[in-house]
């Protein structure tokens, strides 16, 4: 990689926010634009625990996913907590991800009525897979399958 | 494609931030695509041991686990990052420690790798009956 920047100050001096000849996207200025915003990084810190969390949890110690099998779930989900943590960790990635989908297809998708249809797409299987989710986490009920039968 | 040069640099700005935008970028879109599939797989558990024990073994095969590898260090890089983006934006003059908080950032990713490309590099090798 060329060290083409070194560290200096930005070209146009920081005043008050002045960032921003260094990052890709300003903080907006108001409207729907920087509540989005500012979601992203409130539920970015939230997922920083329910995400990251998740990740070591399920893939990383104690045999990660090789022990992952429908009872290892049904002991899982006995406990209110961790069907707490999933269900909050299924609606704040989605919304995270789905917002973030919008904000690329916004810098890629160039022609608008191609733009609507592909953000339409993602916030309609998103919001499928949060219904999915959510009927899936609060209903799942192991004793429907006993161990025997 | 030309390289148009700014007052920072090529292409963009040419900066480690622009870099870490991609890969920031990158990650997001990974996850969430995964995600999509996950919200799924995950629901069939309502459908019985049977079917939820045949779907997860897709992810007990060796190379499901080399992506699944990839699929752990995505979410961590774009927490870490994340953060670095939070510093940045909440205390706005830490931009010109840029370059540190960048490298230190990467740092902290790729160190927290190690262990865990250790890990389940084991289990990937170990499924695959290479150990």
């Amino acid at each position: 990689m060329t060290v083409e920047a070194p560290d200096r100050p930005a070209p146009t001096p920081p005043r008050g926010g002045g960032s921003r000849s260094y990052r890709g996207r300003e903080r907006p200025a108001g409207g729907f634009e920087l509540w989005s915003w500012l979601f992203m990084r409130v539920s970015g810190i939230v997922l920083l625990v329910l995400a990251v969390g998740h990740i070591l949890i399920m893939h990383v110690i104690d045999e990660g996913v090789d022990r992952v099998d429908f009872g290892f779930v049904a002991a899982r989900w006995g406990s209110p907590f961790w069907r707490s943590w999933d269900w909050a960790l299924l609606v704040l990635a989605l919304i995270h991800g789905v917002n973030g989908l919008r904000i690329v297809v916004q810098d890629y998708v160039r022609w608008a009525g191609l733009r609507f249809a592909v953000n339409m797409f993602f916030y309609v299987v998103g919001f499928g897979l949060f219904v999915l989710g959510t009927v899936v986490v609060f209903t799942f009920d192991p004793s429907e399958w006993p161990p025997t039968a | 494609m030309a390289k148009r040069t700014s007052d920072v640099g090529t292409l963009y700005k040419g900066s480690p931030g622009q870099w870490s935008w991609l890969a920031h970028r990158i990650t997001g879109v990974a996850v969430i695509l995964f995600l999509f599939a996950h919200v799924v797989d995950t629901a069939v558990v309502g459908w019985g041991p049977e079917a939820y024990d045949r779907v997860v073994a897709v992810y007990h095969n060796w190379v499901v686990k080399v992506l699944e590898l990839g699929l752990v260090a995505a979410v961590l890089y774009h927490a870490i990052n994340g953060v670095k983006i939070m510093v940045f934006d909440f205390w706005p003059l830490s931009t010109r420690h840029m370059r540190t908080l960048s490298l230190a950032s990467t740092g902290l990713f790729l160190l927290s790798m190690l262990p865990i490309t250790w890990i389940m590099g084991t289990s990937i090798l170990e499924t695959a009956g290479v150990l």
